[in-house]
């Protein structure tokens, strides 16, 4: 079964050079759906994958077998935190070029090779079992993403978020190479089970933690959490809506699966002891993330940009929960992942519906006109309670897990401030919602910045299919809290992402391994923790999106922060680039004086 | 934030992160002291095991050959993605139009035109001999791909645009681009053939690499020379 | 010095940086950005090197003689492809913010606050 791995990554890129090389032959009305059918296609390819994660196939390129206990070749492992990715990253895929059917008019065909490149390098950057073939894939997604934020090159605004995408997230790939030529500069092995195997035994000298500091930071740059988050609101709010959608919903974090797999395959082994330094600097990082998203979110009235910090927001929650380094809290990630991912791309390709009836995707001139669309206006509402973590709705499990785990490792502290940098940014997102479809609140508001306008794409797309979209992502959304048996499967999913040995020995020596063993298909209760802070995060949501619509000004004595807050987001690259080295610097220094053996 | 304090505050980052960069690497092995595993074998093994002698164009074809097809296609998508950013408004010239500008750009000199145009062929010829043996000495598909397409980009400095789009057509460019990355993709992505198979693969994986490199970067310059030859572009409303 | 090399290349790193941050001029910036990368090269290729080793290619040269790791080479191949298309897309935006905005200063174009 492991040939599907490799297809997931070939349909898509075949289907892109098909694209370019057959364009001047095609007739128009064919067109369209080549892209289509091999976004299908390699989501059915992840889909099966994922079902044969079982056994995390591993496939070996060009059919090179690890010699004498070396790894000479590159590997894709097929295990189910992967797939499920991948699988993920086909769904949305899919989702998203069904609802462009018609809606790029301009230069399409080069819309659909991007997006179909796209796809190609998140799957395999899911997949990979290869230090630089990550970094590959992950400048394969990196291109293709560039290029699409700065689709509409008429209006400035995409053209500088395209550039400062580009240059950050370069940097971070930078990195990224750095830290994997230091790794393989000690190790001389380039496969993540052979490194970890090396350096096993490896006390955690400077140029482990300096490398672990570098490719972190660059897959942190992805993944949008502070201080590398700048880029990523501006990206989301020239995009296209369709491309929001693979941003927000896999491409931020697979950015997050980057941290994790490096962590658990290559350095958990030399920092063993130290963990609690890299988890206490990790959550950290990723409580902060969350709350700043959220308070940037509830600040904004472009809706796209509102939608990218709300994404920054649930990027930290995500972190938190990678940063416990527990397998249950890292269940409640690939969960959050799941219903976060449908959700909110369901949110992006709304505001894209919005955008295209009433050319306009700022909040407060949109006031009420939303009334014309009450479907959407439900379908919208509902995307956005799904966010809530209202107990067994939506994110819930996502949350309740991480929370679990919080609880046990004696971070009490944890799930409240989680709670409420939820509550936040749902409750941004509902007040947008009840703004545009209700036309409850004040129609100024001196809360929000003003911002430029976005001119929408200049076809008309398909209304039905548009909304039909929308409505499939939310309805799986919603339901993603209460499948039966996920609960059970991403927990044994995670404990065997975490055992670093039974990787090294499957990959290396091709033992085979059981991941998921006999699953219950069943929803277990939640605890009374869980419960208590999903009704809560939802009163909470409550409470905040009414205080949003009544139209106050932000206290006097909140006015500093914030508006240093807000300069810090100045969409000057120079100013993110200092900020990115900053950060670096940062936690390279203190990973140094908490984790070298002294 | 003020350019100052910005570059305040980098200069301590940088500072910081100087330090750090300086006391990982002085931990790698010294320089010329080389004693990876990885490297050490395939010098072993791969002239027996893949018949060539340049054990680098194997390392870039066969034993890490996925990342040489993840590579083509971050240059396929760069190369689509600056065709995306540099269209024109549709309403705009097109492409006689350009040409028709573009006669405004003949070169004048006859030395520059007898030199270019015999540098044309031989540099060609010697972008041929790289890719051709890439298998046996240095070169390669991508060190031939950029010469071949150098070879194409005198023709537009020795003689002008016209002559140069009218060998690089854009249909052309675009399949050969494109069949060029299927055609890696066929091989690559299935993973059955080992070390029982003789190079054959490889070089037709060289050969296709090099069609593509070249068809890349032909129209990337085409692109970027057609902005320059269009300068007059109607400001957008 | 033994690991002179190296500390060229963190060098190389950190200036490269430097030039991003306090550039006027968008094409400026995407050279600096380059700058950044060849950093990775000149430690790529510094890690494969061998003392009084030939070059991974055995063309007339006995095979298991002492060579140069070609790993690093294959790596460094793929990286300045890499590093090509990136400023291929950066340029090609300087070209569009040009057209736009009349400047190429990145501290002037300012369509975003907050």
């Amino acid at each position: 079964m492991s040939w599907l791995l490799p297809l997931t990554v070939a349909l898509p890129f075949t289907g892109a050079a098909l694209g370019v090389a057959l364009d001047h032959w095609l007739p128009e009305w064919v067109k369209q759906f080549p892209a289509l059918v091999f976004s299908v296609a390699t989501t059915v390819c992840a889909v099966l994958a994922l079902a044969h994660s079982g056994s995390a196939p591993v496939h070996w390129f060009g059919g090179w077998q690890p010699k004498h206990g070396i790894a000479i070749g590159i590997a894709f492992v097929g295990e189910p935190l992967g797939a499920g990715m991948a699988a993920l990253a086909g769904v949305l895929a899919t989702a998203a070029l069904l609802f462009s059917w018609h809606y790029m008019e301009e230069a399409p065909r080069l819309y659909r090779v991007l997006m179909l490149v796209f796809l190609g390098g998140m799957c395999g950057f899911a997949l990979s079992g290869d230090l630089f073939n990550m970094f590959v894939f992950f400048e394969v997604m990196g291109v293709a993403a560039y290029a699409l934020a700065g689709y509409h090159i008429e209006q400035l605004g995409p053209l500088q978020g395209a550039l400062n995408f580009a240059i950050t997230n370069s940097i971070g790939a930078y990195m990224i190479l750095f830290g994997t030529a230091l790794v393989y500069g000690e190790t001389g092995a380039l496969n993540l089970a052979q490194i970890g195997k090396t350096l096993a035994g490896h006390p955690p000298d400077a140029l482990v933690v300096v490398a672990f500091t570098l490719i972190l930071v660059g897959f942190l740059v992805k993944a949008a959490v502070v201080p590398f988050h700048l880029w990523l609101a501006d990206a989301h709010a020239v995009a296209p809506a369709p491309v929001c959608v693979l941003y927000s919903g896999v491409m931020v974090e697979l950015g997050l699966l980057g941290v994790a797999r490096v962590y658990w395959t290559v350095f958990e082994a030399p920092f063993g002891m130290h963990a609690p330094a890299v988890r206490n600097v990790l959550l950290v990082v990723g409580v902060a993330t969350a709350v700043l998203g959220a308070v940037m979110a509830f600040l904004q009235r472009h809706l796209k940009r509102l939608l990218a910090y709300s994404t920054i927001s649930h990027a930290g929650v995500m972190l938190a929960g990678v940063a416990l380094l527990d397998h249950v809290s890292l269940a409640g990630v690939a969960n959050l992942v799941l219903s976060h991912g449908l959700l909110k791309g369901a949110l992006f390709l709304a505001a894209g519906v919005l955008l295209r009836e009433f050319h306009s995707i700022d909040e407060l001139r949109l006031h009420g006109r939303g009334r014309e669309l009450p479907l959407l206006g439900v379908l919208f509402g509902l995307a956005a309670f799904g966010l809530v973590g209202f107990p067994y709705v939506g994110t819930f499990l996502g949350h309740a897990l991480i929370d679990d785990g919080g609880i046990e490792l004696g971070h009490s502290w944890l799930p409240p401030l989680l709670m409420v940098a939820s509550a936040v940014s749902a409750a941004a997102i509902l007040r947008a919602g009840a703004r545009i479809f209700l036309g409850w609140g004040p129609k100024h508001d001196p809360l929000l910045a003003p911002e430029p306008e976005e001119r929408p794409p200049e076809g008309r797309g398909s209304g039905p299919l548009m909304v039909l979209t929308v409505a499939a992502l939310v309805a799986a959304g919603l339901v993603a809290s209460v499948v039966p048996g996920l609960q059970d499967g991403t927990e044994h999913a995670a404990a065997h992402f975490m055992d670093r040995q039974v990787y090294v020995s499957h990959v290396l020596e091709g033992k085979p391994v059981d991941v998921l063993p006999d699953v219950p298909a069943v929803v277990h209760r939640a605890t009374d923790a869980s419960l208590a802070y999903g009704l809560g995060a939802a009163a909470l949501t409550l409470l905040v999106t009414l205080l949003g619509l009544s139209g106050r000004r932000i206290p006097n004595v909140l006015e500093p922060p914030v508006n240093v807050l807000k300069a810090a987001h100045s969409g000057i690259v120079g100013d993110y680039v200092m900020w990115l080295t900053l950060g670096t610097a940062v936690l390279g220094g203190v990973w140094i004086l908490t984790l070298t053996n002294r | 934030m003020n350019r100052r304090a910005r570059i305040a505050v980098f200069a301590v980052a940088a500072a910081g992160l100087t330090a750090l960069l300086v006391a990982s690497v002085i931990e790698l092995p010294a320089f010329g002291h080389y004693q990876g595993a990885y490297g050490n074998q395939l010098n072993r093994e791969a002239v027996a095991e893949r018949h060539t002698t340049n054990v680098v164009t194997a390392t870039v074809f066969d034993y890490r050959g996925f990342d040489t097809l993840g590579e083509e296609f971050i240059l396929f998508a760069a190369v689509v993605g600056v065709t995306l950013l540099l269209r024109r408004h549709k309403d705009s010239e097109d492409h006689q139009e350009v040409l028709r500008k573009a006669d405004d750009d003949r070169v004048r000199s006859d030395a520059i035109r007898v030199v270019g145009l015999l540098a044309m062929p031989a540099l060609f010829l010697l972008g041929l001999w790289l890719v051709a043996f890439g298998l046996v000495t240095p070169g390669g598909g991508f060190q031939g791909g950029v010469l071949l397409a150098g070879s194409l980009f005198v023709v537009f400095l020795a003689a002008g645009f016209r002559p140069y789009a009218h060998l690089t057509p854009a249909h052309w460019a675009d399949f050969a681009e494109g069949s060029g990355a299927a055609y890696l993709h066929n091989f690559l992505g299935s993973g059955t053939r080992g070390t029982l198979e003789s190079d054959g693969s490889m070089t037709l994986l060289n050969w296709a690499t090099a069609v593509e490199v070249t068809a890349a970067m032909v129209l990337l310059f085409s692109e970027f020379l057609e902005s320059y030859v269009l300068p007059s572009v109607r400001p957008l409303p | 010095m033994s690991y002179l090399p190296y500390i060229v290349a963190a060098w190389l790193f950190v200036v490269g940086l430097y030039g991003i941050v306090t550039s006027r001029n968008l094409i400026h910036l995407a050279v600096c950005l380059t700058v950044t990368q060849s950093s990775t090269y000149v430690l790529l290729l510094a890690i494969g090197y061998k003392h009084r080793a030939t070059a991974p290619i055995f063309y007339g040269v006995p095979v298991g003689s002492r060579a140069v790791d070609p790993v690093v080479q294959a790596l460094t191949l793929t990286d300045v492809v890499v590093s090509v298309t990136v400023v291929a897309l950066i340029l090609a935006l300087t070209v569009d913010i040009h057209r736009d905005a009349k400047t190429v200063d990145p501290d002037e174009i300012e369509a975003f606050r907050g």
